[in-house]
């Protein structure tokens, strides 16, 4: 016996064009928005606020940036040591300078230190850096807008 | 003679789309999971060399001496200005006595300017630091900043109590 074929073979496909439309302004979006320049930001720091705290214009040169925490224990980029024991780490940093025909005073150490760390810490840390010949220092601190 | 033409399929050309979607997808979750909002941040600028915390060389460029003391908490209890003036914990005083002092005016080089000495006691909170580091340096004004100091440095650190 036949049996009559009731039920169309062609596969159902819904309307995808409206759903990639969206899902493509979403990257748009977060792509615009990601910002690789927080890659050396600690998420433990929480910094203090100032309402002169503004973004500089153009990126400071030669970066060394030495995160700060609470506890005094120092993070710069992988390594992590306390400010007592940080001078060998400094100078892998002026020694890869020279090694660019440059010097430690060329640098600029950006400390970002958490707010409630004790300031006598912070004035440690810049000791140990002049200690290696580091000579600029930024406190980074963040915007406060009133 | 009339000319018979083979009619085309009907049928809509269509792409695969599936592999597409899936690394649209991944980008997507990708940028999803490593955006962060965070505020804004900026720096204040010190420069100081080996040696330039004790004390000027040059006698007759002596700089502001400011003292911030704490209390066993690390809060701020007194900010006093060269040994004779105090304004407790008040910033919004201390940027009245610069703002005095510099007559609301930014030098024309930086290096002109009056120079402030930060000496802190050892336990005194980082934030109030900056709070002193702020009232010294400018004052917002809407959107503009204006600079009142820009040469800070910090005195030999105090030892822990």
């Amino acid at each position: 016996m036949a049996i009559k074929q009731k039920f169309d073979t062609k596969v159902a496909e819904g309307d995808m064009t409206a759903m990639i439309d969206m899902v493509f302004q979403l990257i748009i979006f977060f792509m615009v928005l990601i910002n690789f320049s927080q890659e050396d930001q600690n998420e433990k720091i929480k910094l203090p606020a100032s309402e002169l705290a503004k973004p500089a214009e153009a990126p400071l040169e030669h970066p060394v940036v030495l995160n700060l925490d609470f506890s005094g224990s120092v993070y710069m980029g992988a390594d992590v040591a306390t400010v007592a024991s940080l001078r060998p780490l400094l100078q892998v940093e002026a020694d890869a300078l020279k090694a660019k025909g440059l010097g430690a005073k060329d640098a600029n150490v950006i400390i970002r230190a958490h707010q409630r760390t004790a300031g006598g810490l912070v004035q440690e840390l810049i000791k140990k850096c002049q200690e290696v010949g580091f000579e600029k220092f930024a406190l980074r601190a963040q915007e406060d807008r009133p | 003679m009339a000319m018979k033409f083979k009619s085309r399929s009907s049928e809509k050309a269509e792409m695969q789309l599936t592999s597409m979607i899936d690394v649209i997808f991944l980008l997507l979750i990708f940028f999803v999971m490593t955006f962060r909002i965070s505020a804004q941040e900026g720096d204040f600028n010190v420069k100081m060399p080996i040696g330039g915390g004790q004390g000027p060389a040059d006698t007759t460029n002596i700089p502001i001496k400011l003292r911030l003391r704490a209390n066993t908490d690390g809060e701020l209890v007194d900010i006093v200005v060269d040994d004779s003036r105090s304004f407790g914990n008040d910033f919004g005083k201390l940027r009245e006595f610069i703002l005095q002092l510099t007559g609301g005016n930014a030098p024309p080089k930086p290096e002109d300017g009056p120079e402030v000495e930060i000496d802190l006691d050892y336990n005194l909170r980082y934030e109030f630091v900056i709070g002193a580091i702020t009232a010294v340096t400018g004052r917002r004004q809407g959107d503009k900043i204006e600079r009142l100091v820009e040469r800070i440095k910090f005195a030999a650190p105090r030892k822990q109590q």
